[in-house]
């Protein structure tokens, strides 16, 4: 079922990098790509637990602060070692300078 | 393309057996490993208690790769001129390239032999489950192993002493003010740091130090460097200085032969460099997969390293040079980057330390500038406010 969360204003986040945002006891990552799309995934890595917040993005790839596992943000798959576990991805919709993500 | 046989299955071996798969091989696969475990990742051991491994790949995806993982399984020999090894039991295995991924052992200096050491799981089992409150841990060695240790058997309740023969910690790898930073942290956990002091000898109760100060210790564990597995390399007439040599490709000097990860010695920036990173360990086993079939490319990727101690983690990406100044940038909370240029001002090295990943970022960024050879404005590295992205796209090489 759908459950649209206002995650963050469309400024918040530059382009080609990502935020945290944290909702009912999840850690979620809102990305915003370099064509300025925005994505939405886990914002836990699925190596060991890092925040995929205090990592970089180069293009459509997040790459975890800890170990450098790799994921592409827009399909959460995992490229390559160490991470083997795709991350989970979310819908999102921009609307009146605001992103939503549906994390239902 | 016949047989491949990888000896070792640590992360470089394991890593090299699927790389093999990913880039087309068909033939067969056998990765032999003298631990019964499940290839498991080193670093945690030291960082985490209690020990739980963390594996590397569920059993079930190499019998779906078509891997042959064969645990708890030595090999004594390797016979170049008919290719193939013989394995402790007596069987003998054909190859048509073989990839020796054998890693490093703990070392230990004479007088040291009654210490304990950290490598394997075993080991850190033996160490770790045996920690608790009072109990007095003696720890030889102020390098990441050590102080990895000293850190987790704090948070354990342990009562810890380091002994560092050098006269600060971390003196191999890191720069000396990230050291010190480490240095306070530790002395404010209760770590009693000696530092400039060798040992004489290890005892049952504890150590007796070079300058005749005895500490007393309900266990001791030395952590005073690694030395690469050559044995078998060596027997069988491949060049060994300081690790297996190998070229580029990670080739040895016999074509059928490589070598990757802890236990090779191989080019980088115009000299030999054997390092101890799990992260190279992990390039190295992928590299040397594409090597091994066939691709000609260089291995060339910067190494890297980091080491968590309490909740600060320390990267360093390049390899820092003690004759070389630096350019600070700190990057608030405590968190600070020292970046070094060779005299063409090229970066060569980013070493950090922060609370959790706030540094981790710009030490990935500074790798990707080192990687394009460029050569960075310092008063941008030093400015925390320039995010350091800018400065690799846009700084002509």
């Amino acid at each position: 079922m759908s459950e649209w969360v206002d995650a963050c204003a469309v400024d918040d986040v530059e382009e080609e990098d990502l935020i945290r945002f944290d909702h009912d006891g999840k850690t979620f990552a809102i990305y915003r790509s370099p064509d300025d799309d925005f994505f939405a995934t886990d914002g836990i890595c699925t190596h060991e637990h890092a925040l995929l917040a205090d990592g970089l993005v180069m293009d459509y790839i997040i790459e975890c602060p800890k170990h450098n596992g790799r994921f592409d943000y827009r399909t959460g798959e995992a490229k390559g070692a160490p991470v083997c576990v795709n991350l989970k991805t979310y819908p999102v919709k921009v609307e009146d300078g605001r992103v939503f993500i549906d994390v239902g | 393309m016949g047989d491949i046989l990888i000896i070792g299955a640590g992360e470089c071996g394991v890593r090299a057996a699927f790389a093999l798969r990913e880039a087309g091989h068909e033939g067969g696969i056998a990765l032999i490993g003298a631990e019964p475990h499940l290839p498991y990742e080193r670093p945690p051991l030291s960082k985490t208690a209690p020990t739980a491994p963390k594996i590397i790949a569920e059993e079930a995806r190499y019998a779906e790769a078509e891997i042959a993982l064969m645990r708890g399984s030595r090999v004594e020999s390797i016979n170049r001129a008919e290719r193939r090894v013989r394995l402790s039991d007596g069987s003998a295995l054909p190859y048509e390239k073989l990839l020796i991924a054998t890693g490093a052992r703990a070392r230990r200096f004479p007088g040291m032999e009654a210490a304990l050491t950290l490598r394997s799981l075993d080991d850190a089992r033996g160490i770790l489950d045996a920690l608790g409150p009072g109990l007095r841990l003696a720890i030889i060695g102020g390098g990441f192993i050590g102080l990895e240790l000293a850190a987790t058997a704090r948070k354990l309740g342990a009562k810890v002493t380091v002994v560092e023969a050098a006269e600060r910690l971390m003196a191999r790898i890191v720069p000396a003010e990230i050291a010190e930073a480490m240095a306070e942290r530790h002395l404010a956990e209760g770590v009693q740091l000696i530092l400039g002091t060798g040992v004489a000898e290890v005892r049952t109760n504890g150590i007796t130090l070079a300058d005749g100060r005895t500490i007393g210790a309900d266990m001791v564990v030395a952590g005073v460097g690694a030395e690469p597995e050559t044995r078998l390399a060596a027997e069988a007439g491949l060049e060994v200085t300081n690790g297996i040599v190998v070229d580029g490709r990670l080739a040895t000097g016999d074509p059928h032969i490589f070598a990757a990860g802890d236990c090779c010695s191989f080019p980088f920036n115009g000299a030999r460099v054997r390092l101890e990173s799990w992260r190279c360990a992990q390039d190295q086993g992928a590299h040397a997969a594409r090597a091994m079939l066939g691709c000609e490319e260089a291995y060339a990727r910067v190494p890297w390293f980091w080491s968590d101690q309490y909740d600060l983690t320390l990267q360093v990406a390049g390899l820092p040079d003690p004759s070389l100044g630096h350019v600070r940038r700190d990057l608030g909370g405590g968190a600070f980057i020292l970046f070094q240029r060779d005299d063409a001002g090229r970066l060569v090295s980013a070493s950090g330390v922060g609370s959790g990943n706030a540094v981790a970022k710009d030490i990935r960024l500074a790798e990707m500038i080192m990687e394009k050879r460029l050569r960075p404005d310092p008063a941008l590295l030093k400015d925390p406010a320039v995010n350091l992205k800018t400065v690799l796209k846009g700084v002509p090489a």
